[in-house]
């Protein structure tokens, strides 16, 4: 009874408690807020006006904040580039070998490594664990050399096959298949379901959630990759879009054509930020809930 | 004879069956095992290998004419003074780079913990943005607002002031370089700074402002000490960043000017590029080595949760 009065007492100080704290700091917090939130937005902002301003007005004042004639231009003329639409292709078939490599290679390891008893067990997590930290910068040349081997190099397979099994798509399917219970899992193998009937009648239904975040996490590293992409894509048939876009941008300093690559700025980015946008818990939880990217 | 036989006969049953649900096990593994040996294991052997021979990219045709050197290589490496200052530049990104970003994420994450109730989704959407933008594409808004006649000198020029080339300056590229790394990283920051902050019980506030403490003692003396292992985890996160730190110098500067601002995982791209194999595999392993030391603290602070 006192336990109950007391839980009620300190709810309701802390709601006075919270009702001042909110009255004295809200403006100013709001205020801060806001202004951090612009500042990280100004880079965003900028590239969209940029990309809607003609190229004259560009040359003639680069720093410009507004255009003065929106136009659409920019646009228009990037799809028109030779090269352009194969980069966009190929950034789209190597997000679909990896993400569907992806879920299959992780929700069966993960699957494995959390429900299944076998020999060996311990060292497959120690492998997925070492995976998670060797640095991509000091495997890279010998990942070359091998890609050259297998006959990859310059083929949209090569800038996939790395990351089509990505440790941190095992280790979050791996978390989540913990959390399902066993024992729905141990009835099935009761009634005579073999191990692969378990895995794609019970367990994936039941992964929905996990395989979201994997699918979001898997495509997001495959569009974003760029120095991968780099180092096997040698020839423009090859390249995807930031690979492509870094090397008109390089290759046009002479000749810059800010408006052209403005616009290629937003059409690089904008699939991913609309995701975003809407699946953002799937972001956040694959970056933030194992700390790791 | 039987009685014995049976309980051998339940035994090689066991073993089969054992040995069965090892086999579909390691079935479910395969196609990560086979990216992990081809893509992890391997390489990282490799690269040992190649860091003690002075294999270069014209003899991948021809093995037999590599020469196995020892630790020349990492001899070369530790005289070459590009190296040595590319550790400082690197040493600059994680001393700069991980403070800013952990206070900046600090401060949003505690803001936003602060009785915000309306738009702080919002907040969190803007926050977080930067974070799963494509480098490629900031990396260009960044040199364009960074130009002699950029944004940044457009606004500098409405106040009074006459703007740098930033870039194209020694002194002045780095820290632009730094600013884009801090942009892009706060945000996780901030998510995981908000999480440790959330799973603070709220009844210690309560009792703590029941005794009287004000905001910074409550700050000070509760939420500092009790959000320590996610400031550890994110420090030693954004350490392992910042020790790799590639694309930002590279889409920017690549490296200059003068090489002021080359990281040492630019320097092992630039030795690739130019042929040496052997000299960026050793420039590669230092990295790994000091990247693996922090990931090893790392896993050691993360095991309690997982």
């Amino acid at each position: 009874m006192s336990t109950v009065a007391t839980v009620r007492d300190t709810e309701m100080i802390s709601d006075r408690v919270a009702v001042r704290r909110r009255s004295v700091t809200s403006p100013l917090l709001y205020g801060a807020l806001a202004l951090c939130a612009l500042l990280t937005m100004l880079p965003f902002v900028w590239v969209i006006s940029g990309s809607l301003r003609s190229l004259d007005e560009i040359r003639s004042d680069p720093g410009a904040w507004l255009p003065h004639d929106v136009t659409l231009d920019n646009f228009t003329r990037l799809f028109a580039t030779e090269g352009f639409g194969g980069f966009m292709a190929n950034s789209i078939m190597v997000a679909i070998m990896v993400v569907a490599g992806n879920i299959v290679a992780a929700s069966a390891a993960g699957y494995a490594l959390a429900k299944l008893d076998f020999a060996g067990k311990r060292l497959a997590f120690g492998a997925v664990m070492a995976a998670l930290m060797v640095p991509f910068t000091a495997v890279f040349v010998t990942q070359f050399v091998i890609t050259v081997d297998l006959g990859l190099a310059d083929t949209l397979a090569g800038i996939a096959l790395p990351s089509v099994a990505m440790p941190l798509s095992v280790f979050i399917m791996r978390q989540y298949a913990m959390s399902i219970p066993s024992d729905l899992l141990e009835a099935a193998r009761i009634d005579g379901a073999g191990e692969f009937r378990i895995f794609f009648r019970i367990f994936l239904p039941l992964a929905g959630p996990a395989v979201a975040t994997i699918t979001i996490m898997s495509f997001l590293t495959s569009w974003n990759n760029f120095i991968w992409p780099l180092i096997v894509a040698q020839s423009m048939s090859s390249y995807t879009l930031p690979v492509g876009l870094a090397a008109t941008s390089q290759a046009a300093s002479h000749v810059t054509d800010y408006g052209l690559q403005l616009a290629g700025a937003i059409v690089v980015m904008l699939p991913v930020l609309v995701l975003f946008l809407f699946l953002q818990r799937y972001f956040v939880q694959g970056i933030a809930g194992t700390g790791m990217r | 004879m039987t009685p014995t036989a049976v309980p051998g006969a339940a035994r090689t049953a066991r073993r089969s069956r054992g040995s069965r649900r090892t086999a579909v096990a390691w079935l479910f593994l395969a196609p990560f095992t086979v990216v992990f040996l081809l893509y992890t294991a391997i390489p990282t052997v490799a690269a040992l290998g190649f860091s003690l021979t002075d294999l270069r990219g014209t003899d991948l045709r021809n093995p037999f004419a590599v020469d196995f050197t020892g630790l020349e290589n990492y001899f070369r490496l530790f005289q070459d003074e590009s190296f040595l200052r590319d550790i400082l530049t690197t040493a600059l990104f994680v001393g700069v780079g991980v403070p800013l970003t952990m206070g900046i994420g600090f401060a949003l994450a505690f803001a936003l913990n602060m009785g915000i109730r309306r738009l702080r989704r919002t907040f969190r959407i803007v926050f977080f943005a930067p974070v799963v933008t494509n480098i490629v594409a900031v990396a260009l808004i960044w040199q364009y607002a960074f130009n002699a006649n950029g944004t940044v000198n457009k606004v500098l020029g409405a106040v009074g002031f006459a703007g740098p080339n930033w870039l194209d300056d020694p002194n002045l590229a780095m820290p632009v370089v730094i600013l884009l790394g801090v942009w892009r990283n706060f945000g996780t920051a901030m998510v995981l700074f908000l999480a440790g902050l959330q799973a603070v019980p709220q009844d210690v506030y309560e009792a703590a402002s029941i005794d009287g403490a004000g905001r910074w003692r409550q700050l000070r003396h509760i939420t500092l000490p009790l959000l320590l292992p996610t400031t550890l985890m994110v420090s030693v996160l954004l350490t392992v960043f910042y020790l790799q730190v590639f694309d930002e110098p590279y889409l920017l500067t690549n490296g200059g000017p003068l090489g002021s601002t080359e990281s040492v995982a630019l320097y092992t791209y630039h030795q690739f590029g130019s042929g040496e194999f052997g000299m960026s595999s050793a420039a590669s392993f230092v990295m790994l080595v000091l990247v693996l030391l922090v990931s090893i603290v790392q896993f050691r602070l993360l095991r309690p949760r997982a």
